[in-house]
């Protein structure tokens, strides 16, 4: 009789999910692991008759931790299916709001969802393992996390109109301009912030090294991976093409348009969420990662120095391209953070940031289809909006990260649960003395 | 004193709730000095056997953000009331069922049909659907929680203590929740049960754009049609659909103040029982009263036709505690 174990709920994510992991009778062997999204919230149906413009406020409740993507991803599916061209500002103050969501995101995550296990190692007392702790037990680096969160966060608050569900972006730009008064406040603060950054790269560099053995050996699963890249390879989360990367690192770019060529999607009955794959694979060899990593393995270098460096320096040091081992995450989420606060520099400096041309007014409602992609912290988001001729919003098809990510979880589940059972690996990994005990 | 020990449940919830919390920056060392956490999934790693451990009552404020939506909300939230002395729902989801109750509106396609088999990426050629109870060979059960009719709010299936509106509760409300645990953890006193912990007027009061005498207006624009809107007046004479007049204030107003139109994330004010309603007949009082009279039917139609989605406008937040939503609800029963 297997047994099964089931982790009720999986903590530290944002979102309903469980984890089933079943074991032979004799304890020795992993049967099967499963990651599972256990509620939905059918999106894609409530959205039917909405006005398209008003798909934007309504799906970024898909995500309070990253409703940015989700704002400014339909924004683009509508504009597809009009045909609307947006002024050269307006694209730069989109820009500037997703890299200041992607900055605060990736430090919540890499500070509040992912440090306490680092900070205090696995084995902790669970009761210790939050940010709370961080908080008390390290204030200095506890205070600069909080302070950098704040950052990228007001500053989604001044362009976005709210940090959580925004409201600014509208088919044919924007809302509102940025002020300047707000440029000047953030860009006095931005020094600051990349003195932070650099910060936390060395606290990100220090856990690689302390837990070097892990970040080489535990979870190390070669599968596809999923992306978002200019058609030249730079890293690009807001205006890219769809990019896939084979196990071996042969990458293909295709228009958003052609995602129903590259993606499938796949329903387990154990899930409420569907599992995509790369359509020329098949379920379930075709499963792939997206997110950071996924971001990392399917771009040819970054759009910044600092960034690119670090990028360089991390292919490096693992010596693979592409990367597969999992706990390589967290450090392609801070380069990623690193190339966020140098594109918020750039773009802060730019005099156009602050331009009132930021809205076209040739937009004109008609039938069409259109699709719209950006990356999110956490992975690719695919929006595919039709619109009738009133401009009612008539069939939605969305890809979220979630959906990206599930086969790829599972994939690595099992093997990670092999590891530790089949093969005992608790008993053989190194790991540091925990900085805080 | 010692701390509040406090639990925070999550139903159907984008967890924009909980990253509203944690906005609170420095702020949320407050919170520390004032709750013990016994339970938060999104931040913390107990687990639902560590809540049941738990003795009946011995949680002092369980907060439960999300939409009931599945078997598991609503165990989730029967457990919540047994735990803690003191429920309250936080949000708009668990306030009024939120954005997630849009999928109570009466449609003719099942959801399960639409996301399992008929988006168009999918690749689902045996018609697999998630199950509620996967039997295996070994003879063992795996389940899922049940998807249920509808989604509601918090208050359809337990007792609700307070409620904190939003889409997310501004950090401004939340600060009121935090003073609020504060006086109970000093003085053991709480606000009446029942007690709605934000403004208590119309949004308009909050919104500061100065209103005419008498509101009135002639068609209504999409925002990508508006080229200019003056941030001194009110939206509702310059064409932009508002629902300040029946929502409750306390957000800070800050969508009016981008110059775009509140959608009623903080419910209704008090005593208004369907927000939609309200808004709609508002609005049809409003209509150009110095010329009413003087419009012909086309033109009359004309306006109307501006407002082709009168669900996703007026009910955005709230459908799932309207009255309407119960008349379509009968009526798919019957």
């Amino acid at each position: 009789m297997p047994k099964i174990y089931e982790v009720e709920p999986v903590t530290r994510l944002e979102g309903h999910g469980g984890l089933i992991l079943k074991v032979s009778d004799d304890g020795k062997k992993v049967l099967d692991a499963q990651f599972n999204v256990t509620t939905t919230r059918f999106f894609e149906k409530f959205v039917e008759g909405r006005f398209m413009e008003h798909v934007p406020r309504i799906t970024p409740r898909i995500c309070g931790i990253c409703p940015i993507p989700h704002h400014i991803a339909p924004t683009k599916a509508v504009e597809d299916a009009w045909n609307v061209k947006i002024p050269p500002a307006a694209f730069k103050v989109r820009e500037l709001l997703l890299q200041a969501k992607q900055y605060s995101s990736h430090l919540l995550h890499f500070y509040a969802l992912a440090a306490p296990d680092f900070i205090y190692g696995p084995f902790a007392d669970p009761a210790k393992r939050n940010v709370v702790s961080i908080l008390k037990d390290l204030p200095a680096e506890g205070k600069m996390a909080l302070e950098m969160m704040e950052y990228g966060q007001a500053l989604c608050a001044a362009i976005g109109g709210k940090s959580v569900h925004p409201i600014v972006s509208i088919p044919g730009g924007l809302k509102n301009p940025f002020s300047e008064e707000h440029r000047d406040f953030f860009l006095k603060d931005w020094e600051r912030q990349v003195e932070y950054t650099k910060k936390t790269v060395e606290i990100a560099l220090k856990v690689v090294t302390d837990y070097w053995d892990v970040v080489a050996n535990v979870g190390v699963v070669p599968t596809w991976y999923l992306g978002v890249a200019k058609e030249d390879g730079t890293h690009d989360i807001h205006d890219g093409m769809l990019s896939i990367c084979n196990p071996e690192g042969k990458i293909k770019r295709y228009k958003p348009q052609k995602y129903l060529e590259v993606i499938g999607e796949h329903v387990t009955s154990h899930n409420y969420g569907t599992h995509t794959f790369i359509k020329e694979v098949g379920y379930p060899e075709g499963v792939y990662q997206t997110g950071p990593l996924g971001m990392i393995n399917v771009a040819e270098r970054m759009n910044t120095p600092l960034a690119d460096a670090a990028l360089k320096e991390m292919r490096d040091k693992i010596g693979t391209n592409p990367i597969h081992n999992v706990f390589a995450f967290h450090w392609a989420r801070i380069i990623e953070t690193v190339a966020a606060i140098e594109n918020i520099g750039n773009l802060l400096k730019d005099p156009d940031i602050v331009s009132t041309d930021i809205k076209t007014m040739d937009v004109e409602p008609i039938a069409g289809r259109g699709v719209g992609m950006v990356e999110a912290p956490r992975g690719t988001l695919i929006y595919d909006l039709t619109s009738d001729e009133k401009g009612i919003c008539r069939k939605a098809n969305l890809l979220v990260a979630t959906n990206h990510n599930l086969g790829g979880i599972d994939k690595l589940v099992t093997h990670v649960a092999k590891q530790i059972i089949e093969q005992d690996a608790l008993k053989s990994i190194k790991l540091p003395d925990p900085w805080v005990k | 004193m010692a701390k509040l020990k406090t639990a925070i449940v999550l139903g159907a919830t984008c967890a924009g709730c909980d990253v509203a919390i944690l906005d609170l920056n420095e702020k949320i060392f407050e919170v520390d000095d004032l709750c013990e956490f016994v339970f938060w999934p999104t931040a913390m790693d107990f687990k639902i056997d560590d809540l049941l451990a738990l003795e009946d009552g011995e949680v002092d404020i369980g907060i439960y953000h999300g939409a009931i939506r599945t078997s598991e909300d609503l165990e989730m939230a029967e457990i919540l009331r047994k735990k803690a002395k003191v429920v309250v729902a936080f949000g708009a989801c668990a306030n009024f069922g939120g954005i997630p109750s849009l999928d109570n509106l009466p449609y003719d396609q099942s959801l399960f049909d639409l996301v399992y088999e008929q988006v168009p990426s999918m690749d689902n050629p045996q018609g697999t659907v998630p199950l509620e109870i996967i039997e295996l060979k070994s003879g063992d059960e795996l389940t899922l929680p049940k998807m249920l009719k509808d989604a509601g709010a918090l208050n359809s299936v337990i007792d609700v203590d307070y409620y904190v509106p939003g889409c997310p509760p501004m950090v401004p409300l939340i600060e009121k929740v935090v003073d609020v645990l504060k006086k109970f953890s000093e003085t053991g006193t709480l606000p009446p049960k029942g007690t709605v912990i934000a403004g208590e007027g119309t949004l308009c009061e909050e919104c500061g754009r100065e209103k005419p005498e008498q509101i009135s207006y002639h068609a209504f624009f999409s925002p990508q049609e508006t080229k200019k809107i003056d941030p001194d007046k009110c939206l509702i004479p310059q064409g932009i659909i508002c629902m300040g007049p029946a929502t409750r204030s306390g957000c800070g107003a800050l969508c009016t103040k981008m110059n775009v139109g509140c959608r009623g994330c903080m419910g209704p004010t008090v005593k208004v029982k369907d927000h939609g309603l309200k808004m709609i007949s508002a609005l049809t009082s409003l209509l150009e009263v110095d010329t009413e009279e003087g419009m012909t039917e086309e033109q009359l139609e004309k306006i109307v036709q501006r407002i082709p989605d009168p669900l996703g406008t007026f009910y955005r937040f709230t459908y799932g505690s309207s009255l309407i939503s119960k008349l379509h609800s009968d009526k798919e029963d019957k």
